[in-house]
Formats: structure tokens, sequence, C-alpha cells
């Protein structure tokens, strides 16, 4: 589908243009969304698509679904009333990293310890963004943001691991460069049957890439191109040689019974006494 | 009317007819969080819901659970939380999210001793005005007071006929009294219940705009997965639903969803009274407080006092007409409750110096008695004579 089919059939046109900063990476993982959900066969008016609140929070008002832009770092709480009432709709979570990590950081890892079948994209830019530059969870150590005039000290979370080992059961990492790689991860995402989870490293340039010398929205994309190792190539590198440096592409994927398929099949059925 | 069949008497708590009240009212979705003294009714809505294909999920704080019930109710569940103090507090947020999207929900909030953890298993009515001023902003809001284990089905089954109807957030508000007290009950059968559902869109996804109130200034709702298509956002919204970021906008909406459920008021608020004809003193007191007050209206009628009680059985809106009424005939009003002072602010507000208006308060984690009452009663005769 061309460009603007998928814009005109996926996208709400007359909302558009966006309200993201030149240079933002929001557009391309928006734009990545809507491909991957046309690689799949979900109907449309099938699919809800979930947001917290923050830039990346307002993708949902530009897409032609049902929508859901629900209170700060709550999207998969909301989104999991939505899912487990209606198991037959495809539900979708957009999210960034303050949104899903620290405030949400709760609903993140229990939505993953119940791999109830929600896809969850993150925006991860490494800042509060729509608040004026303030460092997240994911703000890399020693980098600066506005409530860290001097650096940050906090430790930066790997949210790959975290959902891992929360009980995601698909977990994979791109970044906005990479958008072709992107679209295939979301699309796998999106048909796996359980909580998957995508991260995807991006670019603020107004508020991250300005205080941490990134002239241009250009340099950023360069670092994430020079920074993402594939997971295939990493296996042949050395700890010294990684350093610095995150894995991108499919991370972890597993099969565990889904939370609203073992609901009916184990609670409802036991309650109305067809199984012991 | 179709002939009544009753069901055999059961002895029931409050909490346990609440859960009752919310199976017959048509609730399908239930998220909690465990939390004393409102934990029987998730227990109750754990063991029945399922049995009827309805969701039970216990989610992993109070603020998840009150998210959860607002994208279920989305989805087109008839949906419910339960919960008690601190419990209510962190819903908040979420509640003042119900508002301004218009999800219809019920959250019960089974009132416990605060501030802060307080006395978790002792009883209070402290939790009035937040009920009403919770969450941040103007916002409408709908909260019933049961005061038996009757009353309480009853109650459930308005407050969550009430959310369909007005699309918003209804809150019942149950003491620990009420919620864990057991009565001899006959609860009617499920078909002779009145029932609301919510109204559904006629228009085409085309035309249909999601935020456009009809004539009774709810607008029609369709669930997800309806092919409407539509948006709900805590964000100032016009009529498209989607925010516009004009101060013009919120005046419009917040105006109205105010005036959906106040020009209802004559239809919502109400109140019991009890010989307030002649009452020269009248009670004011709700839930738990109003079995003792009127069981004092009968002892100090015997002894000579002429008492009266006014139950107001909702809390939002206020019985306004009945405080009315009794500030013209009687000498005096005490409102008696178990917090330091929350619902005689309204009684005062309506009285506005006709009567004169004392308070009968008591935070010492106990049910105030009836003889508090008739003591408080003849000091309050002696002082208006």
């Amino acid at each position: 589908m061309s460009v603007k089919d998928l814009v005109d059939r996926y996208c709400r046109v007359d909302k558009l243009p966006h309200i993201w900063c030149p240079g933002c990476g929001n557009g391309i993982i928006m734009g990545a969304v809507i491909r991957a959900l046309d690689k799949t066969d979900f109907d449309q008016d099938k699919t809800v698509i979930v947001s917290g609140i923050g830039c990346s929070s307002r993708a949902p008002g530009y897409m032609n679904f049902d929508t859901l832009h629900t209170t700060h770092g709550r999207a998969l709480a909301y989104a999991t009333g939505v899912k487990f009432a209606r198991p037959d709709l495809n539900v979708v979570v957009l999210t960034g990293d303050g949104d899903c990590s620290a405030i949400g950081g709760n609903h993140l890892i229990h939505a993953a310890r119940r791999n109830i079948d929600l896809t969850v994209v993150v925006f991860n830019n490494s800042i509060y963004g729509m608040t004026g530059g303030q460092f997240s969870p994911l703000t890399p150590a020693h980098s600066y943001a506005s409530t860290a005039p001097y650096g940050s000290i906090d430790r930066n979370f790997d949210l790959c691991k975290l959902v891992q080992a929360a009980g995601g059961t698909y977990v994979a990492r791109s970044t906005a460069y990479h958008a072709r790689q992107l679209v295939n991860l979301i699309a796998t995402g999106l048909n796996h049957k359980g909580f998957a989870f995508i991260e995807v490293v991006t670019q603020c340039p107004m508020y991250y890439g300005r205080r941490n010398k990134f002239p241009s929205p250009v340099d950023m994309l360069k670092w994430q191109q020079e920074h993402a190792v594939p997971v295939k190539a990493a296996a042949k590198l050395s700890p010294e040689q990684m350093a610095g440096k995150f894995l991108i592409g499919e991370l972890h994927r597993e099969e565990a019974p889904e939370y609203t398929a073992v609901y009916e099949t184990d609670v409802i059925a036991k309650a109305r006494g067809d199984i012991n | 009317m179709a002939a009544k069949t009753k069901c055999k008497a059961q002895l029931l708590s409050g909490n346990e007819a609440c859960v009752q009240g919310a199976l017959v009212a048509g609730i399908r979705f239930f998220a909690g969080y465990p939390i004393t003294p409102s934990t029987e009714v998730a227990e109750g809505l754990a063991e029945e819901l399922p049995k009827i294909g309805g969701r039970f999920i216990q989610m992993e704080d109070e603020i998840a659970s009150m998210g959860a019930v607002i994208g279920a109710s989305l989805a087109g569940l008839k949906s419910m939380t339960a919960t008690s103090g601190p419990g209510f507090s962190l819903k908040q947020e979420n509640i003042g999210f119900a508002a301004m999207t218009e999800v219809p929900c019920v959250v019960v909030n089974v009132q416990r001793y605060g501030p802060s953890t307080g006395l978790p298993t002792s009883p209070a009515q402290g939790d009035i005005m937040q009920a009403r001023w919770g969450t941040h902003g103007d916002h409408p809001v709908v909260a019933l007071m049961p005061a038996s284990v009757r009353e309480t089905f009853d109650l459930t089954v308005e407050a969550v006929n009430l959310a369909e109807e007005l699309r918003t957030p209804v809150i019942i508000l149950l003491d620990e009294v009420v919620g864990h007290m057991r009565e001899r009950v006959e609860l009617p059968a499920a078909e002779d219940v009145e029932l609301f559902n919510r109204v559904k869109p006629t228009e085409s996804p085309d035309t249909f705009l999601p935020y456009k109130p009809a004539a009774n200034l709810v607008p029609p709702m369709p669930a997800y997965g309806d092919g409407y298509r539509f948006h709900a956002t805590g964000l100032v919204h016009d009529e498209t639903g989607f925010p516009c970021g004009k101060g013009a906008d919120g005046n419009t909406l917040v105006r109205r969803l105010q005036a959906k459920v106040e020009q209802r008021q004559p239809k919502i608020a109400r109140a019991e009274t009890f010989q307030t004809e002649d009452a020269e003193i009248v009670i004011v007191a709700a839930g738990s407080v109003a079995r003792s007050a009127r069981a004092a209206v009968k002892e100090a009628r015997a002894q000579g006092i002429k008492l009266g009680l006014v139950r107001p059985i909702t809390a939002w809106p206020f019985p306004e007409e009945a405080i009315d009424s009794v500030a013209q005939t009687a000498k005096a009003l005490i409102v008696a409750e178990m917090n330091l002072g929350q619902m005689i602010l309204e009684v005062e507000r309506i009285a506005a110096g006709r009567a004169p208006v004392f308070g009968l308060n008591r935070i010492d984690a106990e049910l105030i008695t009836p003889e508090d009452i008739i003591v408080r009663a003849q000091e309050v005769t002696n002082n208006v004579r």
C-alpha cells in the first residue's frame, strides 16, 4: 500500500499535522505501528489503541481506530480492562519511557506477569518531552536534563530485561533509525498470543539532544545506527566491544498460557462445574 | 405489573447484599484490590462472576483497578470496583477521568476510620466530602448512602442504573457497620428488578459525534469494537471527542457534565423522613448512624421530647428539599455523623439560619448511640429554649 493509501486508511487525516517537534522520532514509530497493523489480519474496527500521557501518548489521537488516551502511567491498566472485557479485540498500547517505566512501572511488570495478550510499543526518547525535558528512568546515567543540570546520577533501566524477568513472552527492541526492522518486530508482536513488548529507542532533539551535544536530529539517528547491535552480531562481540552499545532485534520469545484464554478454560470452566 | 416472586429469606451482610445487587444489576466486570472492610465484595464477585461468564480480576493496586474498570466499561460491560478509605483516595484520579470521558462505572467505598491507615476495621463517615471533591476540578458526582442490608442491595442496583443512564461514576458510600452487619433480608427476584442499559447510538459511524449530547445532556455511547472508532481522552474535548485546547470548549463541556446530573437532582436526591411533622428537634443522620437516630426518636418521644429524623439516602446530590422543609418547621437541627463535621456543611447551607444547626460528632471509632443523640437533643433543647 502506498504511503498515501496507508495514511488515508489508518490515520484521522483531519487531525494532522501532528504536534510533535521537527526531527522527533515519534512519527516514524507511529508509521511503523500502522505499517505493522496493515501487515496483520486484524480488523480495523476490532482494534483498540490505548495510551497514557506524554508526547508518544498523543499518537492514538491521529490513528483511525477505537482509541483511548488515559491518565499518566495507567495505559496498561485500562488496556487490561478492555482486553479482559473483550478478548476478541486486538489491543495495542503506545506509551513513553516515563509513562511506562516510572509512574506506570508497576502496571508494566504485572501486565507482563499475567501474560495478557497486549502489544506494547514504548517510545523511548530518554526524556520527559511534554513537560520540557526532565530525566526519566531510561535517561542514560550521567546525561543532562532540566532536572539533572549536573548530570543524572540515577542508573537507567534495561526495560527489556525487566519485562522478560516479569514474565513477558515476546520482547524486542529496535530504533527509529531501524524503521524496517521495527515494522517487522511490531508485526510479530501483534501476532504473538501473550504480552508482547517492543522498546523503540528514538530521538528527542529538542529536549534531550540539545542538552546532550547532539547538534541535529540526524546526529541522534546516527548515534542509534552506531550503538545498536543486532542480536546475531552481538553474539560475536566481546563484552568490551559491546560496552556502551545496546541490543536490537527479537530478544525473547516463548509460548505460555495467555491470561484471557486461561480465564475461560480454567476459571469459568471450574465456576460452571465443567471441570474440577 | 407482573406478579412478583419473592425469594426466601437470607441472612446477609451489607457487603454480601452489595454483591447480590451488582449481579442482578448486570455488573459483568469487577476489578479490585484487597482492602478491609470492603474485601467481601471482591470475594463474593470472584466466586459469582465466572459462573455467569462475567470477569473478575484482582489488579496490582487500587489505581489499576479503577483504570481496568473504565477500560472494561468502554468495551461495553457494566463495571464496578470496591474499596475503602486509602484505596478510595488512590482511585480519585481515574474517577475524574471517568467523569470527564463519561464512562459509566460504580465505585463502592466502605468507609473506614482515617486519615491514612487509621483504624482499618473501625467505622467512620469521613469520606462524604472526598466523595464529592476527591478528584481535581469541577465534576459531577452521585453518591448513595445505604443504612441497611436490604437498602444496600437496592442502592447497588440503583447505582448501576444511574451510572448507565448518566454516563458518570456513581459511588456507594457504605460505612463499616452497614458493610459488615448481618440482617434477615428477602431480596426480589432478578426479573422483578428494573434495569437501565446505556443508550447506544443509532446514527451511522460516518455522522456520529461521540460527545454530542442527547436532549437529556447525555451522549449515546457505543462500545469499543462496534465500528464507531471513537476517541476517549481526559483532555478537554469538543463533541467530536478530540482535544481542542480551547477554554470555551472546556466551559461548554464541564458545565454540561455538571448540568446532566444537577438537572436530575429532584429525581436522584432523596431522604427518608421519620416523625418530622411535629418535631421540635430534627436529627440529620445517614448510614448506620441513622439507625441509632431512629431508635433515639422513638425513645425521646417516650420521654416527651419531640424528635424527628431526616435520613439522607443520597449524599450527592444532597437532598435539599428534605432539609429545607424541616429548617422551616423545627426549632433546631442536629447533624449526627462519625466525622468532625462534613454533612453539617450542607445542612447549614440549606438551613441558611432559619433553624440553628448543631453537630454531634464521634471519632473514637464507636458508633453514635441512641443515648448520645438523646443527650445531645436535651442539650440543644435547653440551648434553643
